[in-house]
C-alpha cells in the first residue's frame, strides 16, 4: 500500500508538470507572465486529500484497522515562518521543492543530482545545528 | 492552456498522500519523510524508504511512457551553483519550517488546518518574491 502510494504520488508529480522547474517558476511569476496551470495541481491534490480524509475518518469510526495521524492545526510559530521563507527562496531560485526534486532523480537530470544531495545536507544541518525533531 | 494534466496529476498526488497516510498512520509530507530517513528512526524507516522508492519509480515510469520524454531547461540563467544553493535552502527551510508543499500544502490545507494554509502562503509568497527579484536583477520581465 505504501509502495502504491509512492507510485501514485511520483506519477502524479510528472503527469501534473510539477517536475518541470520552468512551469513551477512560471507559476510563481505572479508579477510577470503568470502561468496558473499548477494551481490546478494543488487544487486537485487538496480536494482529493480532503474528500478522502472525510471518507477515511468515517471508515475509521467503524473499523480500528486505520489509525490516522493528528492533523489538527498548531499555533503559528515564528521559527516555522522563518523556515518557510527560506524554503520559498530556494523554491523560487530553482523551481524545485522536495518531491519533484526526488522524482527527477529517476530521470538522472543533472539539476536533481546536484539539488538532492544539497537538500539532504540542508536537512542534516537543520537537525544538527538547530536540533530539530519535527 | 491545458489544465487537465495538472488536475489529473494533482488527484494522483492527493491519492498517493492519502494511501501513504492511511497505511503508515503518519503525515505523508515529502520533506518530513526524507528527513526522518536521514535521521534513521529505528523500526520506523522502512515504510518511508518504500514510499520514496515508489515515488521515484512512479516518476520514472511516467517519464518513460509519458506523452514522451519532456526535455526541460532551467529557465532564466540559473546554473548549477544556483541550484546547489537552492537545494541547501530547501533542505534547511523545510526542516526549520516543519514541512513543504506536500506536508503543509496538500495534507495541511487538505485537512483544513490553519497552520498549513499560513505556511503555504508564506513559502509561496517568498517563492514569488524570489522569482520577481531574480527577473528584475537579470533584466527579465518574463521568463
Amino acid at each position: 500500500m505504501i509502495l502504491l502510494g509512492g507510485v501514485l504520488f511520483g506519477s502524479g508529480l510528472v503527469v501534473s508538470g510539477m517536475t518541470d522547474p520552468s512551469k513551477v517558476i512560471g507559476f510563481l511569476d505572479f508579477f510577470g507572465q503568470w502561468d496558473p496551470a499548477l494551481a490546478f495541481v494543488m487544487g486537485g491534490a487538496v480536494i482529493t486529500f480532503g474528500l478522502g480524509l472525510i471518507f477515511l475518518r468515517r471508515f475509521q469510526g467503524k473499523s480500528s484497522s486505520i489509525n490516522l495521524p493528528d492533523l489538527s492545526s498548531s499555533p503559528i510559530e515564528k521559527r516555522l515562518v522563518l523556515g518557510s521563507i527560506l524554503f520559498g527562496i530556494g523554491w523560487g531560485l530553482s523551481g524545485f521543492c522536495p518531491g519533484p526534486a526526488l522524482a527527477n532523480l529517476a530521470a538522472l537530470r543533472a539539476e536533481a543530482l546536484v539539488f538532492v544531495p544539497l537538500m539532504l545536507i540542508g536537512m542534516f544541518f537543520a537537525q544538527r545545528v538547530f536540533g530539530l525533531d519535527r | 492552456m491545458n489544465y487537465l494534466e495538472p488536475l489529473l496529476g494533482g488527484i494522483l498526488i492527493g491519492l498517493g498522500s492519502l494511501l501513504a497516510m492511511a497505511a503508515s498512520g503518519k503525515v505523508s509530507g515529502i520533506s518530513g519523510i526524507t528527513a526522518r530517513i536521514l535521521r534513521g528512526h529505528r523500526g520506523d524507516t522502512a515504510w518511508r524508504i518504500l514510499f520514496l522508492v515508489g515515488l521515484i519509480s512512479g516518476a520514472g515510469l511516467v517519464f518513460l511512457t509519458k506523452i514522451g520524454w519532456q526535455e526541460y531547461a532551467i529557465p532564466g540563467g540559473r546554473n548549477l551553483v544556483v541550484i546547489a544553493v537552492a537545494g541547501f535552502l530547501v533542505g534547511l527551510g523545510t526542516r526549520v519550517g516543519g514541512g513543504c508543499t506536500s506536508g503543509h500544502g496538500v495534507c495541511g490545507i487538505g485537512s483544513g488546518a490553519r497552520d498549513g494554509l499560513v505556511y503555504t502562503l508564506v513559502f509561496m509568497s517568498a517563492g514569488a518574491a524570489t522569482v520577481l527579484i531574480w527577473n528584475m536583477v537579470n533584466g527579465r520581465t518574463a521568463l
